[in-house]
């Protein structure tokens, strides 16, 4: 070992605690590592790439012509919603992944250095939303090659993809919750897509909502996806910033107000 | 045991330089205790060695150590710092080697200590030159572009060891640094670790093997069901152990019995029988009496169907302090709950 020597430990200078500037280099070196995990193993993108070009395609044709007369006339409609779904699915990811890389042995090392606890939880989190990015930015571009071009112009479509990207980014930290409690990967999928389904569904993202039962109807009121998904038409479709745009930004304030201190309180009690 | 209790005095009466303090350590995952009041003590700059069986409590007590795991009970200090009050400065001074391999499957040997080495607080150009000095010393320069998931059993090791010594911390955990590896690189790790106490590290590695903790360690506390069992140099256990151990197979089942009361009788030790073969195993201090032995035998008409007289072993070591035997199926099988359950707390 020519070049290693050991600092005894009296010519260290040991700090008792984490600064606020170290923790947040170390949690944009962790989000660095989480980019290069995704550039190492890009199957790891099957879903958000898969998943806008598939959906959009098939909600488009099969229910074009049933809810709005034809497919062009419909887009407006499915587009916002397809992309709120497919991006808030794609965040339960950031669970499942969080569940399985704190279940590996390089876990135990980052554990073991002194950085801030929160790096790794945090480092996850920023990482996922190039993965909000590239399922936002697909299922636009699905949208103009079935046709769909929307009045607010690319501006206020930035903004909405934006818009969503930092919704689903404030949702991803309930999926990150359950990833931290859970004890497998495979029951964090479970309970998020349990939670995930109706939340989804039971909206105004795929049907008019006043086709539904009244009990239904008001469920999907309340629903922050179904102001999430008129937010985003109101901008992409009309360019107006409305009422639906606060409730989402308040909506998604308050998750990460809740579900932060909740996952970074369990997240630290098992590291 | 002697060994152990002068090993406890010592404790009490010397204050000086230690690494590693550990009273009364206890961990308990549900009903097992996997770690059961764990007296440790770790001389700064010398290699020291936990000798047990798998599932004997090792690993646990590494992860207390190592603050990644928090005590049920009792207490540690690293070079004076308490594992519960202090982590954060604890982890400044330790780096950590685990069992399965601490570093990212999915990423290259370079990324891996790039992205640790920036963690650790170095800047951007000093974390490479870091990182490509360290890929030379473990002479990994060649395959540091490759995905970890190509490498083989002991560059994986090699890595991960360079890892933990990014930052040069004084001590150092090498939990079973060589378990699963050939002759050839366990050796070269040995020589790395060498290496590493001449330029002042502390080391702290836990084995199953007596002969690496023989190679390796200045003292050595044997582990078995979560407990220190024995302590001290490896001469000092060796000698309670008896410097060989002779090993009968008789012909006749029967004759068992009447065989080790004349081994007694003659070598004046204790005899075990082990094993479903029915091998008589005692400790052999002078292998002149051999020869009284097999004279005494054959007067007695007992026909041997196998004589040997081997080194001790870790598990003459084990049957002679705690009794009983390395149970290697059943403790591996309870390991593999502990590391579960602990993934569950």
């Amino acid at each position: 070992m020519k070049s290693a020597s050991i600092h005894p430990r009296i010519t260290r200078q040991l700090k008792k605690h984490t600064s606020l500037g170290q923790s947040i280099r170390n949690s944009l070196t962790m989000a660095y590592r989480g980019l290069l995990k995704i550039r190492r193993t890009p199957e790891q993108l099957f879903d958000v790439t898969l998943q806008p070009i598939i959906f959009t395609l098939m909600f488009a044709y099969i229910f074009g012509g049933a809810i709005s007369g034809n497919v062009v006339d419909y887009l407006p409609v499915i587009i916002p919603g397809i992309l709120v779904q497919t991006v808030i699915t794609t965040s339960i990811v950031t669970g499942v992944q969080l569940r399985e890389d704190m279940d590996k042995g390089v876990f135990d090392r980052f554990k073991s250095l002194p950085i801030a606890r929160i790096a790794p939880l945090a480092g996850a989190l920023l990482a996922d939303t190039v993965r909000y990015t590239i399922a936002t930015a697909l299922t636009f571009s699905m949208g103009y090659i079935l046709g769909y071009r929307p009045d607010g112009g690319l501006g206020y479509v930035v903004f909405a993809a934006l818009l969503v990207i930092v919704c689903a980014w404030a949702i991803s930290w309930i999926f990150a919750f359950f990833g931290v409690i859970s004890r497998t990967a495979s029951r964090v999928q479970g309970i998020s897509m349990i939670v995930l389904f109706p939340l989804t569904f039971v909206s105004n993202a795929f049907v008019p909502v006043d086709t539904m039962p009244s009990w239904l109807q008001w469920f999907s009121s309340i629903n922050p996806v179904s102001h999430l998904v008129s937010a985003v038409r109101e901008l992409a479709n009309n360019g107006i910033i409305g009422a639906d745009f606060v409730f989402s930004l308040v909506g998604a304030a308050v998750i990460v107000a809740i579900f932060a201190p909740l996952t970074v309180r369990a997240y630290m009690r098992r590291t | 045991m002697t060994v152990n209790d002068r090993y406890k005095e010592e404790i009490w009466k010397n204050s000086g330089d230690w690494a590693v303090e550990a009273r009364g350590l206890v961990k308990t995952f549900g009903h097992n205790r996997a770690v059961d009041g764990v007296d440790l003590n770790v001389r700064a700059g010398t290699i020291y060695g936990v000798l047990g069986p798998n599932g004997a409590g090792k690993t646990t007590t590494i992860r207390m150590l190592a603050t990644l795991l928090r005590p049920d009970a009792g207490s540690a200090r690293i070079f004076g710092y308490d594992v519960a009050k202090d982590p954060q400065i604890v982890r400044q001074l330790i780096g950590v080697t685990g069992q399965y391999a601490s570093v990212d499957e999915a990423l290259s040997a370079t990324e891996n200590l790039v992205i640790f080495s920036r963690l650790l607080g170095l800047g951007r150009a000093e974390a490479k030159h870091r990182t490509a000095e360290l890929l030379e010393e473990f002479g990994l320069t060649e395959a540091a572009k490759r995905p970890l998931k190509h490498f083989s059993g002991g560059m994986r090791r090699r890595l991960d060891l360079a890892a933990s010594l990014i930052a040069q911390p004084p001590l150092i955990f090498l939990d079973e640094p060589t378990t699963g590896l050939d002759p050839r690189t366990r050796t070269q790790m040995w020589d790395t670790i060498r290496r590493l106490v001449k330029t002042g590290s502390t080391v702290l590695l836990t084995t199953q093997y007596l002969d690496e903790a023989d190679q390796l360690a200045d003292r050595i506390a044997v582990i078995d069901r979560g407990q220190v069992v024995a302590e001290g140099t490896v001469d000092e256990l060796k000698t309670s152990v008896g410097t060989s151990s002779l090993q009968l197979k008789i012909q006749n089942p029967q004759d068992i019995a009447p065989t080790r009361e004349i081994v007694e009788q003659v070598l004046m030790v204790e005899s075990i029988v082990s094993g479903d073969n029915a091998k008589i195993t005692a400790p052999l201090a002078d292998v002149d009496k051999v020869t009284d032995l097999l004279v005494a035998l054959r007067e007695a008409g007992i026909y041997l169907a196998e004589m040997s007289v081997q080194k001790p072993t870790l598990d003459e070591v084990f049957l002679t302090i705690t009794g009983h035997g390395v149970k290697d199926g059943t403790s591996s099988s309870s390991e593999q709950s502990n590391k579960t359950e602990e993934a569950a707390v």
